[in-house]
């Protein structure tokens, strides 16, 4: 074990970490993989694979036709035929044609042949709005992965844990979505380790402790969440700051005992609120901290509209006023 | 574009010989016609279980035996077979075990495991989606320094897939060694090809990848046998990817499920039967050739009919199937959310049997 003076750590942002990541990854396994449109030579739109081509070799970081499907189709392919890929969606709502791939084949592989072939596969998407971005690409379309048997879904909010996950879901032995906040790609910079860490799947953070209500959210939502979280303290309000960071398999515990603590909850999500993430934290909590719970649960979450034009989104987009709305109406129940 | 892409035989559907290039050995010969009848064994089998209800729906492929039976005796040890849910006459041929065959049309999962060492995928349901998969696996052959190469099979409906054209595409652009076996039966359960595609063949899609492009008699299987193992070869010599469009037709229904007689009449294709059968037209070739005599015939398919009977007592002998297997194998390490509901659900069946 090193101390934490000999880690050598360097200040990136989201984006950066993710190229970090990835760079640790290619270099320390021979059959991870990278793919996708973009990636290559241009290092990707948003630059998540800047200058991984030049160092690792265009058979390694191709760029591939212009095909979601055969993107996903070939990754399949490569493996359950011994390598990595990490596959890039330029944007998450560019996913669609790749569905089919994902929910038929890449999903369920490891299931319908007795764990005889399994899908290793990283998807990678960057997703959210907040960037006026052109439409379709805001799309927060993550209930469509988590409703989906064998694949397992996981959002970073900041740097550090963007390397951590991101390695981990390239180690991980099945197909794992791996949403890359774009609003939050270079809103700040961390201390990210320059050596190979993991952030395990499957567990959220406590980002602040609290007692009078636990709000949740993970991605982007972090960000405004904890905007209205400190507004809230300066009122004398104690919130407990959770960021999910998998949402499937979500953690059940981190969720339990928080709720159980406060009795209240605020859950936060980007995506079109019915059939969004937050009812499947909605149903932890009624299973876990029912009878602890002294209002009901609140979400504060997109509409079921489609994203809009951008010169709607700050309407669509939860605010840090909303927020607080939701969490006074909690504690004044 | 038939005249750029003619069809490719060896021998009419008399048994005539029409193009003397290649070297029919009479081992050859007998071998591909046993494997034919194996084929057609199983899928006769099949067909009849379904009708007793011994298992479910099932796909039958009879008609097409030289296509499928002549492309996997092309293929090599180590290659990728990528099927659909009508290819098993090919991966019976490949070395897939009959009784897993069974298993699967029987509603077991059991029917999608390879035998060890059998790089055989299961079968594709969602049409043309394998066709990726191929390319894909068959770039990583490359990237590892095999010569190994993939294959994949599809119906002419799958040509209008976009992963289709995905898939020939990734394999063009990546030089990856692949065949793409397409078997052109005419149909896409009622849709003729007429009303697929308004281009004449599907060979010549291969043009738009600069690609290979062969277009062969489906029912002959030597010509299928030599046509595909020209591909495997290039293939193998990093020669890139070739589509082979085998031309052929199923006597039967599309499925157990399917009534033929509502989108095409049936009496001509009773009436092929006689005209371009893979295996009576072997057999002809055979009597022409003084090689063919009945009790050998006989032999052959008592023991294909001992075989798959075998396999039908096996398929039925199978133990229950194990509902640890649905929840155990979602995700290599279990997930909360999965032991829980099998929990839950154990716990319910356990109490109702009190």
């Amino acid at each position: 074990m090193k101390t934490a003076a000999e880690i050598k750590t360097n200040k990136l942002t989201l984006v950066q970490a993710v190229t970090d990541g990835l760079r640790t990854m290619l270099k320390e396994h021979e059959e991870v993989l990278v793919l996708g449109e973009d990636v290559g030579q241009n290092g990707g739109v948003f630059r998540a694979t800047d200058g991984l081509a030049a160092e690792f070799g265009e058979d390694r970081v191709m760029d591939t036709p212009l095909a979601e499907a055969g993107i996903v189709g070939t990754s399949i392919g490569l493996a359950i035929n011994g390598f990595r890929p990490v596959a890039e969606m330029q944007f998450l709502g560019f996913v669609y044609p790749a569905y089919e791939q994902i929910m038929t084949h890449a999903s369920r592989i490891r299931s319908r042949t007795l764990s005889r072939y399994s899908v290793p596969m990283v998807i990678r998407a960057p997703y959210g709005g907040g960037i006026r971005a052109p439409e379709i690409h805001s799309d927060s379309c993550e209930s469509l992965f988590t409703h989906m048997p064998g694949m397992k879904v996981v959002v970073p909010s900041n740097p550090y844990d963007a390397k951590g996950l991101l390695i981990a879901a390239i180690e991980d032995p099945d197909p794992v979505l791996f949403m890359e906040p774009m609003r939050s790609y270079r809103a700040f910079k961390d201390d990210v380790p320059e050596e190979k860490y993991t952030v395990e799947l499957g567990k959220g953070a406590k980002l602040t402790e609290g007692e009078d209500v636990t709000v949740i959210a993970w991605g982007n939502m972090v960000a405004t969440a904890q905007k209205a979280v400190e507004k809230m303290e300066a009122e004398g309000i104690s919130c407990e700051l959770l960021d999910l960071r998998t949402l499937y398999p979500l953690d059940k515990d981190l969720i339990a005992e928080s709720v159980q603590k406060t009795g209240r909850a605020v859950i936060v999500h980007e995506a079109p609120e019915t059939g969004g993430v937050g009812n499947d934290v909605l149903s932890v909590i009624n299973e876990e901290a029912f009878l602890y719970l002294r209002a009901p649960v609140s979400k504060v979450a997109g509409f079921d509209t489609p994203f809009p034009f951008f010169s709607l989104e700050e309407e669509y987009l939860p605010t840090p006023e909303r927020i607080v709305h939701a969490i006074k109406k909690s504690v004044t129940f | 574009m038939e005249k750029e892409f003619p069809i490719r035989q060896v021998l009419d559907g008399e048994g005539n010989i029409t193009d003397d290039s290649y070297d029919l050995s009479e081992e050859l010969v007998k071998d591909l016609y046993g494997k034919m009848l194996r084929a057609r064994t199983l899928d006769k089998k099949s067909v009849n279980l379904q009708r007793q209800g011994r298992i479910g729906t099932y796909a039958p492929f009879e008609g097409q035996e030289a296509s499928q039976v002549g492309s996997a005796s092309a293929l090599g040890e180590g290659d990728w077979m990528f099927p659909t849910y009508r290819d098993h006459g090919a991966t019976l041929t490949f070395g897939h075990s009959v009784t897993t065959i069974m298993l699967y049309w029987k509603g077991r999962v059991e029917g999608c495991v390879p035998p060890e060492g059998k790089n055989i995928f299961p079968p594709a349901v969602p049409i043309a989606t394998q066709l990726p998969h191929a390319t894909g696996a068959a770039m990583a052959e490359k990237r590892k320094g095999t010569d190994r190469v993939s294959i994949a099979y599809f119906g002419d409906g799958a040509t209008s897939e976009g992963d289709f054209h995905e898939g020939l595409n990734f394999a063009s652009v990546f030089k990856a060694p692949v065949v793409f076996f397409n078997q052109n039966n005419g149909y896409a359960i009622s849709v003729p090809i007429e009303k697929q595609m308004n281009s004449k063949t599907i060979a010549q899609k291969s043009l738009a990848y600069d690609m290979d492009g062969v277009r062969v008699d489906g029912n002959d299987v030597l010509a299928v046998y030599f046509e595909t193992k020209k591909a495997v070869e290039k293939a193998r010599r990093g020669e890139g990817p070739t589509l082979i469009e085998a031309v052929t037709w199923r006597y039967g229904a599309h499925t157990t499920a399917d009534d033929p007689t509502k989108y095409r009449d049936q009496q001509v294709s009773e009436e092929k039967r006689n005209k371009i059968d893979p295996l009576l037209r072997l057999e002809r070739y055979m009597e022409k050739q003084g090689f063919f005599d009945e009790q050998w015939k006989q032999d052959v398919t008592a023991q294909c009919d001992r075989e798959i009977e075998q396999a039908v007592e096996e398929m039925e002998a199978f133990p229950d199937a194990d509902i640890n297997d649905m929840f155990g194998h979602v995700f290599k390490e279990p997930v909360w959310t999965i032991e829980k509901q099998r929990e839950d659900y154990l716990t319910f069946k356990r109490g109702e049997t009190v």
